[in-house]
């Protein structure tokens, strides 16, 4: 890296006795209509100079509000009403906006979440990277090639080209790495993360992750890191801190917190986090009988059936180039795989691999260019109607947003029913025990019926849809996405859920995912895909302890976590 | 929730990857550990049984109600119905029986507001005209509901060929100035000779249906998209039934908010047109005729004029508050900060 890089590092041991970031019994509230609400309560944490610190919880747990007290950028209805913040031996809990804008950039700078909108779509990068480094005097007459310079040190290959393009031209990716320029390009000494590669791929994610590992402690910067994700924490942070309800319940060393988790939340964090996790959920019964006899098993998987078959299946999407032309894009590419009845084969990959479509061609929303699924011996293309009605009570789907799949206007009632509605079955009374009997199943309690969708959480919306795709006793359920917009503990309970399920309906599960640890725990059969095509087909243990592509080795290394020692 | 065994470890076969072992500081780092009864653990996601049910239309009811805004405009919107559906409650003097002697005579006992020009009592042609404005504004937004509504939804849903040809008729309705429109169209044989309430409902409808069009259609493509949409389909339900029942009613917010604001516009329109001659005859009493007819004594007497435009302006303005408030209720997101 360049001269400029070359800041004294703060790791001599005389010099870091001293706290960079101190957070003493913070009290954040915020004036909603609905009154007050204490979103953090006598958080403390401190981060010493060069120290990576990482604060974990779920949604709502207030760690991205604690973190983004430091640097006054708390929303409107946002206040402190207790405690302290002080950076670097100032008090800054109520320092004037001021102080405030002279530390932000040149002394605590930010990488916010979402690369998709956070950057100014009218400015070309390389404006908005001169921006910073004019709001903070760094912005001399050289200041084209420092611009260039704070790109290529992200990790922007071609940077002075680069600085020149408007954000629309860049991937996620190479979004992210803008954020992380402007970030640091005025070499804070604290640079606070929030969820800096959550909504980029495992890929993706681990190469900006590496390369803001580099960056940060070759310049001696301190990183307060903000994620949901405990694997990927422990990973890249010296210090956790767990927060749960606007509190802090546990901190300490990383990997030790890992090992030995006193706080019982602590405990069911680490007892979920997927990306920890190693095998497949079994409920007791299998896991009995396996220890039994585990060959008895093995021959029994030979003679099940395979329920679904999807062979050769194409699907190529017209995209529009201007007036009367059009450009092919191939989504599917050829791809093949078969669903032992009773089993669970998950469809992995990126965004933009092709999985997502190949489920909608599974459940006849979509009509293939050429291939076939045959469902259960039968040729599923050029069905008739009738066909299809009675195709779709025995295959079912669950989708990824719980807050899009649930019609908002239907109470939950409604929306059990509606199912047995369509397909005629029962009369009323008969129709409401089954309903009773549907939320039953997904653990749900029976006054649930008369709510509505909005009153209820995220995870409780998907158990009401999983409840709806069982509602017509379906023998396939294809799930998309179905956990991923989840928090890890409502992620596990409702992969236990699925997993009790399919053990007692004898369900098959087509799971399409991008999340490799969820496939460890809930898949028999994986089925990798990379740009439409099928890079690795093998049953789970197969592709994770012998993985045969490059691909897949590559995405197995990036779990975050996965390569810890614990 | 079982419990994970400890994990085995991915030895990564391929040519020396990075193994990222976690960072293990050169510090002291204390191991802190809240007490349990600060923050006691709840169990994981559990159903909030405590609160009463709500559905979408029972919480903006909830919000709307205790809103000052909607409290007022319901209330002179009220006031005005009653007018208009019983104005012989309100006035016990006939709006018709005018004699010249009483012509532009100041208020008296029994005459609040005094006379108009032609010595009729203005109070009583208020509370008479009321009928006429609230009919047309009634009928013209019912119609151009069902009309542009039905027509945007399909088209919206069904997209293609239907929307493309239904989105240039409407932008050629909308190129059309509404008094240009509605002078050419009153002026029509069939229109001049039968000029009634219905004629103004009709051509008001001609010109107003675009708009409830694009709104609607707007709505649905946003509805459409939605994962519920796609989850009915998969359950088997036609995809006019899924129009029906999912599309349509999550649209509705919208359609209602725009609705209401402009039966406001309706009124005026009817009293601009009427006040230009080509509206209601004038025979039929309404606010917008009183006002062209008050034309000749602005000068000498303003306040003959003032009295119908005042009415007509609160009515409207209250349609209009009516539609802000119904708005906030329906769309959170939309209220300040």
């Amino acid at each position: 890296m360049s001269e400029l890089l070359k800041k004294p590092t703060m790791f001599d041991s005389a010099q870091d006795d001293l706290p960079l970031l101190e957070i003493r019994d913070l009290a954040i509230t915020f004036t909603t209509p609905e009154g007050p609400v204490n979103a953090v309560r006598k958080a403390h944490l401190t981060v010493m100079p060069g120290e990576t610190v990482a604060i974990v919880g779920e949604s709502g747990s207030g760690k991205s509000t604690t973190a983004l007290s430091a640097i006054g950028l708390l929303p409107g209805n946002g206040k402190v009403t207790a405690g302290q913040i002080i950076f670097d031996g100032e008090d800054i809990t109520h320092a004037d906006e001021k102080r405030i804008i002279e530390l932000r950039g040149s002394s605590i700078g930010m990488v916010p979440q979402d690369p998709m909108s956070n950057l100014n779509p009218v400015w070309k990068i390389g404006f908005q990277v001169q921006e910073t480094l004019k709001a903070n005097g760094l912005a001399g007459s050289n200041s084209k090639e420092r611009v260039a310079q704070v790109l290529s040190d992200a990790g922007l290959p071609d940077a002075a080209k680069r600085a020149g393009q408007y954000p629309h031209e860049f991937s996620g990716g190479m979004r992210q790495r803008a954020l992380i320029a402007i970030g640091l390009a005025c070499r804070p000494r604290l640079l606070i993360a929030d969820e800096p590669t959550s909504a980029l791929d495992v890929t993706v994610q681990q190469q900006i992750l590496d390369h803001l590992d580099t960056m940060t402690s070759e310049l001696g910067t301190a990183v307060l890191l903000i994620t949901h994700d405990l694997g990927l924490a422990a990973e890249r942070a010296e210090k956790i801190v767990v927060m749960y309800k606007g509190q802090v319940v546990e901190s300490g060393p990383a990997l030790e917190i890992l090992r030995n988790p006193v706080h019982p939340y602590t405990q069911r964090l680490v007892a979920a986090a997927p990306s920890l996790a190693s095998k497949r959920l079994q409920s007791q019964r299998t896991e009995v009988a396996e220890e039994i006899n585990a060959v008895v098993k093995a021959e029994h998987e030979i003679t099940d059936d395979d329920v679904l078959q999807i062979k050769d299946l194409t699907k190529v999407f017209k995209i529009r180039k201007g007036l009367g032309r059009s450009e092919d894009f191939t989504a599917v590419d050829n791809v093949s795989l078969s669903v032992k009845r009773g089993t669970t084969t998950a469809i992995v990959g990126e965004s933009g691999s092709g999985k997502s479509t190949v489920a909608q061609m599974v459940l006849s929303l979509l009509e293939p260019t050429s291939g076939s699924v045959i469902f259960d011996g039968q040729e599923m293309s050029n069905r008739s109607e009738k066909d299809l009605f009675k195709f779709r009570r025995r295959v079912q789907p669950i989708f990824q947003d719980p807050y899009g799949s649930l019609d908002p206007m239907y109470s939950i009632y409604r929306t059990i029913e509606e199912p047995l509605r369509i397909h005629g079955i029962g009369n009323a009374k008969s129709r409401q025990t089954r309903v009773k009997e549907l939320l039953e199943h997904v653990s749900m309690p029976s006054s649930t019926m008369h709510r509505f969708p909005n009153e209820l959480s995220g995870g409780q919306r998907q158990r009401i849809a999983i409840a709806r795709a069982l509602a017509l006793n379906p023998e396939v359920i294809i799930c998309d996405e179905a956990v991923s917009a989840l928090d890890v503990l409502v992620q596990a309970q409702i992969l236990n859920l699925l997993n009790k399920l399919q053990e007692e309906l004898n369900l098959t599960y087509l799971f399409i995912t991008h999340d490799l640890a969820v496939v460890r725990q809930i898949a028999d059969d994986v089925c990798v895909m990379q740009h439409g095509r099928v890079v690795e087909y093998a049953t789970t243990d197969e592709v994770f302890n012998n993985p045969q592509s490059e691909y897949t080795k590559n995405l197995l290394r990036s779990i975050p976590g996965a390569t810890l020692r614990l | 929730m079982s419990e994970n065994p400890t994990p085995e470890i991915i030895e990564p076969t391929a040519s020396a990857p990075r193994v990222r072992a976690g960072k293990i500081s050169s510090r002291r780092i204390e191991h802190y550990v809240a007490p349990l009864e600060e923050t006691p653990l709840q169990s994981v996601d559990k159903v909030d049984e405590t609160a009463t049910p709500l559905s979408m239309w029972a919480q903006a009811w909830r919000s709307l109600r205790t809103q000052p805004l909607f409290i007022i405009s319901a209330a002179l919107i009220l006031l005005v119905i009653a007018v208009a559906a019983f104005p012989g409650l309100f006035t016990s003097t006939s709006p018709t029986s005018c004699s010249l002697e009483f012509a532009r005579q100041g208020p008296s006992a029994g005459h609040p507001l005094g006379f108009t020009f032609q010595g009729c009592d203005i109070y009583a042609r208020i509370m008479y005209g009321a009928q006429a404005s609230v009919l047309v504004g009634l009928f013209t937004t019912i119609a151009v509901v069902v009309f542009g509504g039905i027509l945007g939804a399909l088209a919206g849903y069904y997209g293609g060929w239907l929307d493309a040809i239904l989105a240039r008729l409407a932008d050629i309705f909308f190129a059309l100035p509404l008094i240009l429109g509605a002078i050419i169209i009153m002026q029509l044989p069939a229109f001049r000779e039968n000029r009634s309430i219905w004629t103004v409902i009709i051509t008001l409808a001609i010109f107003g249906w675009p708009q409830m069009a694009r709104i609607t259609r707007g709505a649905v493509i946003e509805a459409k998209s939605s994962d519920y949409v796609m989850a009915s389909r998969s359950l088997g339900l036609s995809k006019f039934k899924t129009l029906v029942k999912h599309v349509v009613p999550n649209s509705l917010a919208p359609v209602i908010v725009v609705s209401t604001i402009s039966l406001g516009i309706y009124i005026v329109a009817e009293a601009t047109l009427s006040f230009l001659g080509l509206g209601l005859p004038p025979s039929i009493m309404s606010w917008g005729n009183d006002i062209a007819s008050a034309q000749i004594s602005v000068r000498n007497n303003p306040e003959i004029l003032m009295w119908p435009a005042l009415a007509l302006s609160i009515t409207v303005l209250s349609f209009i508050m009516l539609g802000d408030a119904v708005r906030d209720a329906l769309d959170p997101k939309s209220r300040k900060g």
